[in-house]
């Protein structure tokens, strides 16, 4: 089977292409990248004119639901929805339930969603065994069942011993180590970033010294155990300086925002919006402003989508009680195109934060579209204007605060391995 | 421009329909409803105490969070209004388990109730309930975690209006636990709106909030810097269980820094009023001494609360939809 794409606008940013370019695929693998040859016979043609073509994108933080809460979602659902937005690998983290701490169930979640079909599952093994802060997981049996970095997710490891071991552990088989810095004791209960808004609504906040102290806390124990570190999810502009400091230091310690963080600030919660309640919290325009220039300056080298679907009711509570998290797989490309198209972002830099820079961290051979490479690649209409409505989205959470709103992007087209999983209809 | 969770308590017409907070209603409303409350004044001492304002009507007074003086208040309040009353104290699961509180409340609407006064110990549960209720229904705000009590605060505002004659030029001190408090918070919008000359918060670092500057107070650590020259003295509660972390050492350092006491009033102006939400706790906050001394208003709060809410709740009402007479 050998499919061309013919005329779309290629940006490739791992061999630093953004032009106009042929893409010719031979079962699954990509053959060439630009014009083409004249005894490649086609089988099908794909026109891309007026198109942007993509390496498939790579979301380094996405909530599958399963196991343990298919009443929210399944990966059947998300990872069709991941196509839908042009996603073709999704990293889990391990809570779940029950956990991603045995091999058995990393190689479980990767074959459930093998035999879906759609975007590939790269699990994180649990850092520490239940979550708990205490002993550690048998990390090299579950790297070695697929589990691509190990991580504690939102429960922090408090015991700071047990933090530097967990580190130094998967240093020595070069494992990854995905941290969401924050300090529990200032974290406390709170659900909103301590400043003037919480002071206005009344409710129990977060301050910045939650992250920036784990930040700082994480940063040092990196520089002493060695380990590949990548902080997920960062949402203060301070925490952005830190990390800066620490890799103009050597430090092996990359970074990542959620597309959130990148567009909206705690004003948007006005009254006691649910739809705006995340974890780590909406912060100050300012720090979104840092947010911004970090992934521009390439402090923060991945944008991920913190994909959180959740049940009709699950938001329909007090602000402190409702769930967090939003339901955004559907819109990461979109919303991340909208701050290229606004100059916040130059276009190779924002398209890298989500295809080649999150695919090394994961070390898989992903997230570009050079010969040889496995033909994953969305084909995107650049000025398709559509609003997002709740019938258009394919995950079951449709918990999402950009409902309603306009986006100026939208994926026509997603291939996996050559074949085609996501197509546009109408 | 700050976002603003007001929106909510207006209809489409920009009447009242709800009363959540007082941030964002205009000084006219604020005023309409202090001028109200004095003509319903006289009602305690008549011999029929009743007008039919709210004739066939239904209120609940819906009370996830204990309360009895608050609740009082309201049921006065309403049964003088000639409405029939329904008290619900109900313990509220987390939403997590069991009915949620939208449940709860659409359960008692589905019974035709035309006014929910509600309380919950969650910051915005009033605002959740009034957005989900079809729009003839109105949501009186009687407590939202540390959000909002815009009752009191207009209580308050009534009783400074009748001690000090109006509001112009007047120093306002508010004392005590600012960061766990509704009523400072209703308060302090209520007095910017109504355009005292200054407010003053004042307290330990720990039981102020962050910005609290923001809402346009001023911010002293000294008592008999805060107090100078206030014409009144506002103070909080400071919920015993506090002392048990870490906000505040001991009550014995609080009451020597906070606790209001005649030789730290000597720093107020000479006819500075003391006034406190209830319950007081006596010897933490507030010496004896003060509480029930001359420049003490605070029982007058308490009988001023009844006119106060059966004004509020002839307002909403009377911006009503709907027929006379619902079953």
């Amino acid at each position: 089977m050998k499919t061309l794409i013919r005329g779309g606008h290629v940006v490739d940013p791992a061999n630093g292409l953004d032009g106009l370019a042929d893409i010719a695929i031979e079962n699954d693998r990509i053959v060439f990248t630009g014009a083409a040859p004249d005894d490649f016979q086609p089988d099908q043609e794909i026109d891309a004119t007026g198109r942007l073509v993509l390496p498939g994108l790579v979301d380094l933080c996405v909530r599958l639901r399963e196991p343990g809460e298919e009443q929210k979602a399944t990966i059947a659902s998300e990872t069709e929805a991941a196509a839908a937005g042009g996603i073709t690998r999704v990293v889990c983290p391990p809570d779940t339930s029950p956990l991603i701490d045995t091999p058995a169930m990393a190689n479980m979640i990767r074959q459930r969603a093998d035999a879906c079909g759609f975007a590939r599952v790269h699990p994180l093994g649990a850092l520490t065994a239940g979550l708990a802060g205490e002993r550690l997981t048998d990390m090299a049996m579950l790297a070695g069942a697929g589990c691509v970095g190990v991580s504690n997710g939102l429960r922090a490891v408090d015991n700071t011993l047990v933090m530097r071991r967990a580190m130094q552990y998967a240093s020595t088989y070069d494992i990854p180590v995905f941290l969401t810095p924050q300090d529990p004791w200032l974290m406390g209960n709170g659900v909103i970033h301590e400043g003037e808004i919480s002071t206005r609504l009344g409710l129990p906040a977060i301050p910045e010294a939650a992250e920036t102290v784990g930040v700082a806390r994480d940063l040092a124990l990196i520089e002493t155990s060695g380990a590949r570190a990548h902080m997920a999810n960062l949402s203060c502009g301070r925490s952005v300086a830190m990390v800066s400091e620490g890799r103009q230091h050597g430090l092996p310690v990359s970074a990542s925002v959620a597309i959130h963080h990148l567009l909206l600030s705690e004003r948007d919660i006005g009254a006691f919006d649910t739809r705006y309640k995340v974890i780590p919290p909406l912060r100050t325009e300012r720090d979104r402003d840092a947010l911004i220039a970090g992934v521009r300056d390439g402090v923060i080298g991945v944008i991920c989508s913190d994909h959180q679907p959740h049940g009709a009711d699950a938001k329909l509570a007090p602000f402190s009680e409702a769930a967090a998290g939003i339901s955004g797989i559907e819109t990461l490309l979109p919303l991340t195109l909208s701050l290229v198209d606004r100059g916040a972002l130059p276009r190779l830099a924002a398209i890298a934060a989500l295809t080649i820079n999150p695919a090394r961290i994961i070390g898989v051979d992903a997230g570009h579209l050079s010969p040889g490479a496995i033909a994953d690649l969305c084909i995107v209409n650049p000025s398709h204007r559509w609003q997002f409505t709740p019938e258009k989205m394919h995950s079951r959470g449709r918990n999402s605060p950009f409902l309603g709103v306009e986006l100026g992007a939208r994926v026509e087209r997603t291939l996996r391995a050559g074949q085609t999983v996501f197509e546009l209809s109408g | 421009m700050m976002p603003s969770d007001s929106a909510v308590q207006f209809d489409s017409s920009g009447r009242l329909r709800h009363f959540l907070t007082i941030n964002g209603l205009p000084r006219e409303t604020l005023t309409g409803i202090l001028d109200t409350a004095e003509s319903f004044m006289s009602f305690g001492q008549r011999e029929i105490r009743k007008v039919p304002l709210l004739r066939g009507r239904t209120v609940v007074n819906l009370f996830f969070e204990a309360s009895t003086r608050t609740r009082t208040t309201f049921e006065i309040a309403a049964k003088r209004l000639s409405a029939d009353v329904i008290n619900l104290n109900a313990a509220r699961m987390s939403t997590s388990k069991g009915e949620t509180i939208l449940d709860t409340v659409r359960t008692l609407e589905a019974m035709h109730t035309d006014m929910f006064v509600v309380r919950d110990s969650a910051s915005g549960a009033a605002h959740l309930i009034a957005s989900h209720l079809p729009s003839h229904v109105r949501v009186i705000n009687a407590g939202d975690g540390r959000h909002a009590h815009p009752t009191q605060a207009m209580l308050d505002m009534f009783t400074i209006r009748r001690e000090k004659g109006g509001f112009d030029g007047l120093c306002v001190a508010i004392v005590g636990d600012v960061l766990h408090s509704r009523v400072a918070r209703s308060q302090i919008h209520a007095l910017s709106t109504l355009g005292v000359a200054e407010v003053r918060v004042i307290g330990p670092r720990t039981l102020i909030p962050t910005e609290i500057e923001s809402m346009g107070v001023k911010v002293f650590a000294d008592m008999a810097e805060g107090l100078s020259g206030a014409d009144v003295v506002m103070m909080l509660r400071l919920q015993r269980e506090r002392m048990e972390g870490q906000l505040v050492p001991s009550e014995q350092e609080y009451f020597s820094r906070y606790g209001l006491t005649e030789e730290k009033l000597r720093h107020a102006a000479s006819d500075a009023i003391v006034m406190h939400p209830g319950p007081i706790n006596r010897g933490l906050e507030i010496a004896s001494s003060v509480a029930d001394g001359e420049r003490s208003v605070i029982l007058s709060q308490v009988t001023n609360g009844i006119a106060v809410r059966m004004s509020i709740m002839a307002t909403l009402m009377g911006g009503a939809d709907g027929g006379e007479e619902t079953g």
